[in-house]
């Protein structure tokens, strides 16, 4: 294929998305890398079209969304072509008495908890950063809720998605039991838009409950905090979060949050102060931390996975990876789901980006020691660096290690196999 | 195939007695839970170890041979029904439950273990499995995972694909792999949620871990009785419109009461049009505020005798009735078909009326019997094989109920599997594209489409060729004269 120019492609692209494309400027940039044009298709047609013209071209396309967590993943390899989803916005179906919404994927998030709440209902994800419903799903990144409702796939039933040579393919459907054909939605979850681009999202809902607490208490060792995530998860609080706020240079604080109908949150909160014991204390807010990410605006970010008996183990590591570095690490999120975000705070590593390197590096190696009864072993899980400078991610291995990679490359391979969408971004430089 | 040259490979890796030849013993792994189909494999093989299913996977990999996995064998859609000239491989000798983890609340197992020994395992230590299928006394986790099961409390637990964290994995091409373990969100893409569900064609699991579920603290069960089916799915408006999500909602109507009576003499209501088992758990408090209401719903909405059970021994009961449904339609038909569509809830009252009028249109009669909480029907087509024309009459009917379970926006299965029974039907749900999708996903883990073939998918799709640049499909594909691959 010829080098494409873009007095050839501006109309091409033009016609696909009907007028709404333009120049990327300054603000399109990915990671650094500055994109050519910027195109919105208003439906999913349109997206197919884009995607056709992208694919005969061999033109590079990251789909953005709010664009909250375009920061995530690798660089890309390429970019020539941002796809904008924010038109694909509408609210397709809301059938409050069946529990479920079809939504286009480009629909903010906060506007469709804002529909969903009229008829007393939400979509059972809390994020800390809220773009659109699909980069949620591109992402799989859900919040506190998840620890009672599931992750982000187990809420999404059905999707529309475009593959990379703009064919249009469904699968699952607008009924929440249903087993008919493979799920792709859990595949396109979390796959940092490298595997087709969602355009359509049909969603599992909840009842919104009437009545909610938060129990809050200071923690006060590592062993502590991992007693007190054994505590909920084995009691008969049902709780809906447990989350826990480790500041580089304060002390800890646990919290849980508790929905239910009045007299039932009532009696579970004077059960969750009783186990959790000195300082805890009832609140119908939550703690000014909880729901957001730790740290500040430039702060590199790593999302680390535990088992939830390691909670002990992670925090020990986290803290003698943060001394032998010296940047200060603050620790944030859902230990008794088994996921938490490191911050590595900016001020002390902006000059010294081998230390950042370096101390993922031990943190990697320190998380995947075997599992050891003692809590002195390894988390079982992996550490993966979210937000980072450009630099700094270059001196970075994003992912880490990634089990059954190959097979990983293979579907690629099948459903975008001249890599049009977002090269280089996902594991294994995919 | 080769069956001798297959043998002579295949014996010297596997224990003694595990490569079963002999053609009267291979007839008895002739079909699963649905027996309508029958085939004789091959050759069947009864590994003990991941090793050993992976060397018997790499061997039909290097030959080009088909392998069908299969589990205890209850299946309902003949998703583990053998291939003619392929090798059958039965999990069930590997039934260890080789850890459970109550600080992580998961449980590591092999394939054949049986779902409900799991959680009769963890039950003292305050823990179950969650998902329920109606079979989980003789149902294999493995098998469990290939379809995705559910179950009656699957309305407030969700799958098996929301309780599998890990799995090892044989892959078509005989690799043994590793995806998730005891920890979420291992880096990549969520290969679990393609595997969990594939029907047995993206691999065999050697080794599962999943979730354990907290015993609830309260646990409390009604049955109502209503005069017919359409007062008793009014009730099931209001209890979700409340906001209130039981743990299960399971309705039944006068034909699959009366099988049921005649079957295991649980009891119901006399003169009952419809039941319904509403089952809360959770908290105390909340449970016992919302039982309350509940019994409400259903008294407003109809209900002429609402009992409480007192003790887990009437709770059983409640449930001896709704479990042994299936089979106790056998005493009132000597044949009939289990059928298994979904709809959305709310076009309950539609689909029960329009499933009547076709009962009487065609004269076959037709049970039903339901998870009502997530509209899953299970209507019970019967009729007697002896009488010339009533299966075919029956097989329309049957037929005819997953057509208004998709145009009433539902599913043709919502548990029970695609496998060999509905892979016809799946045009009618999916189109050419979303079907040649997913079978890009399957060429990812099988280019040479050894793996349960025959099964979910209608028409195969060869792997390997770089898809085109074809705008839609070919004239005479679509007009279905001819195949593109």
């Amino acid at each position: 294929m010829s080098t494409p120019t873009a007095t050839d492609l501006l109309p091409r692209l033009s016609d696909a998305a009907a007028g709404a494309v333009r120049e990327g400027g300054d603000g399109d940039a990915v990671d650094g890398m500055p994109c050519r044009w910027v195109v919105s298709p208003a439906d999913t047609p349109g997206v197919s079209a884009v995607l056709r013209v992208a694919h005969d071209e061999g033109l590079a396309v990251v789909v953005r969304g709010g664009g909250t967590k375009l920061g995530w993943g690798s660089p890309p390899e390429r970019l020539d072509v941002i796809l904008d989803t924010t038109r694909l916005d509408g609210l397709v179906d809301h059938a409050a008495g069946d529990l479920i919404a079809v939504v286009g994927a480009g629909r903010r998030l906060d506007d469709l908890q804002a529909d969903l709440g009229a008829a007393s209902q939400w979509f059972a994800v809390d994020p800390a950063r809220r773009g659109t419903l699909g980069g949620l799903v591109a992402t799989a990144d859900g919040g506190p809720s998840r620890l009672l409702y599931g992750p982000v796939r187990d809420l999404v039933i059905g999707a529309t998605m475009v593959r990379a040579d703009g064919v249009v393919a469904k699968s699952g459907g607008k009924v929440v039991k249903n087993v008919a054909g493979y799920d792709l939605g859990k595949l396109l979850t979390g796959s940092l838009g490298t595997l087709g681009v969602i355009t359509e999202v049909a969603v599992r809902l909840h009842p919104v409950a009437p009545a909610h607490r938060y129990v809050t208490v200071p923690v006060v060792s590592t062993r502590h905090a991992h007693a007190l995530v054994q505590g909920v998860i084995h009691s008969h609080l049902v709780a809906t979060a447990c989350e826990l706020d480790q500041p580089a240079d304060g002390a800890a604080t646990l919290a849980i949050r508790l929905d239910g109908i009045r007299p039932g949150v009532e009696a579970r909160t004077a059960g969750a102060l009783e186990l959790l014991g000195a300082g805890a204390e009832a609140s119908d807010d939550p703690p000014a931390w909880w729901g957001t990410e730790p740290g500040a605006p430039g702060d590199v970010r790593l999302k680390l996975t535990h088992e939830i008996a390691s909670v002990t183990a992670l925090l020990d590591i986290v803290a003698e990876a943060s001394d032998r570095a010296s940047v200060p690490v603050d620790v944030r999120g859902s230990v008794a789901v088994g996921t938490v975000t490191a911050a590595l705070r900016a001020a002390h590593h902006q000059h010294d980006r081998a230390a950042v390197a370096d101390l993922v590096d031990h943190l990697r190696a320190a998380c995947s020691r075997s599992v050891g009864a003692s809590g002195a072993g390894g988390t079982g899980g992996s550490v993966v660096v979210r937000d980072a400078d450009p630099e700094t991610k270059a001196r970075l291995d994003v992912w880490g290690p990634v089990p059954a990679l190959d097979l990983m490359r293979r579907v690629k391979h099948q459903l975008d196999p001249t890599r049009v969408l977002a090269p280089g971004r996902f594991v294994g430089g995919i | 195939m080769d069956v001798e040259a297959l043998t002579a490979v295949l014996t010297p890796v596997l224990p003694e007695g595990a490569v079963i030849t002999d053609h009267q013993r291979l007839r008895t792994y002739e079909c699963d839970g649905l027996a309508q189909y029958r085939v004789v494999p091959a050759l069947v093989v009864v590994p003990e170890t991941a090793e050993q299913v992976a060397a018997v996977v790499a061997a039909c990999a290097e030959r080009g041979i088909p392998f069908v996995a299969r589990g205890s064998g209850t299946g309902l859609s003949g998703g583990a029904l053998p291939h003619a000239d392929g090798v059958l491989i039965v999990l069930s000798r590997m039934r260890a439950i080789l850890e459970i983890d109550r600080a992580n609340q998961r449980a590591v197992v092999e394939p054949g273990v049986i779902n409900l020994q799991l959680s009769n395992t963890t039950r003292p230590d305050g823990y179950y499995y969650a998902p329920d299928p109606s079979s989980q006394q003789v149902c294999s986790i493995g098998g469990n995972v290939a379809e995705n099961s559910g179950g009656a409390h699957c309305l407030k637990y969700g799958f098996t694909t929301g309780h599998v964290t890990g799995l090892e994995l044989v892959t078509p091409a005989g690799e043994l792999l590793r995806i998730g373990g005891k920890a979420p969100d291992a880096p990549g893409y969520d290969l679990l949620g393609a595997v969990v569900g594939s029907e047995g064609t993206l691999g065999i699991a050697t080794s599962v871990t999943v979730r354990l579920t907290r015993t609830p603290e309260s646990v409390e069960t009604l049955l109502a009785a209503f005069p017919d089916t359409d007062t008793a799915g009014q009730a099931v408006s209001s209890i979700i419109g409340a906001g209130v999500i039981p743990a299960a909602i399971e309705m039944m109507d006068a034909l699959a009461i009366e099988a049921a009576e005649a079957a295991v003499h649980c009891g119901y209501p006399a003169g009952a049009g419809a039941v319904l088992i509403v089952e809360l758990d959770g908290a105390a408090a909340e449970v016992r505020h919302q039982f309350d209401q509940i019994s409400e719903y259903c008294t407003a909405a109809g209900a002429f005798e609402i009992r409480i059970a007192q003790d887990d021994a009437e709770r059983a009961l409640f449930w001896k009735g709704r479990k042994s449904a299936f089979a106790a339609v056998g005493r009132i038909s000597p044949d009939y078909i289990v059928q298994d569509g979904v709809i959305p809830r709310t076009a309950l009252p539609e689909a029960l009326r329009r499933i009547t009028a076709l009962s009487v249109e065609r004269g076959v009669r037709v049970a039903n019997v339901f998870h009502a909480g997530d509209g899953n029907l299970h209507p019970l087509v019967l009729f007697d094989d002896a009488v010339p024309g009533e299966a075919e009459r029956a097989e329309e009917v049957s037929g005819a109920i997953i057509d208004l379970c998709i145009e009433l926006g539902g599913s043709i299965t919502g548990e029970h599997g695609v496998g060999s029974d509905k892979a016809k039907y799946m045009p009618r749900m999916f189109t050419a594209d979303d079907l040649d999708t997913m079978q890009l996903v399957r060429c990812a883990f099988d280019p040479s489409g050894i793996a349960n073939p025959g099964k979910i998918f209608p028409t195969p799709r060869m792997c390997g060729e770089v898809p085109g640049r074809h705008q839609g499909a070919h004239p005479l594909v679509e007009a279905g004269l001819a195949e593109q691959f």
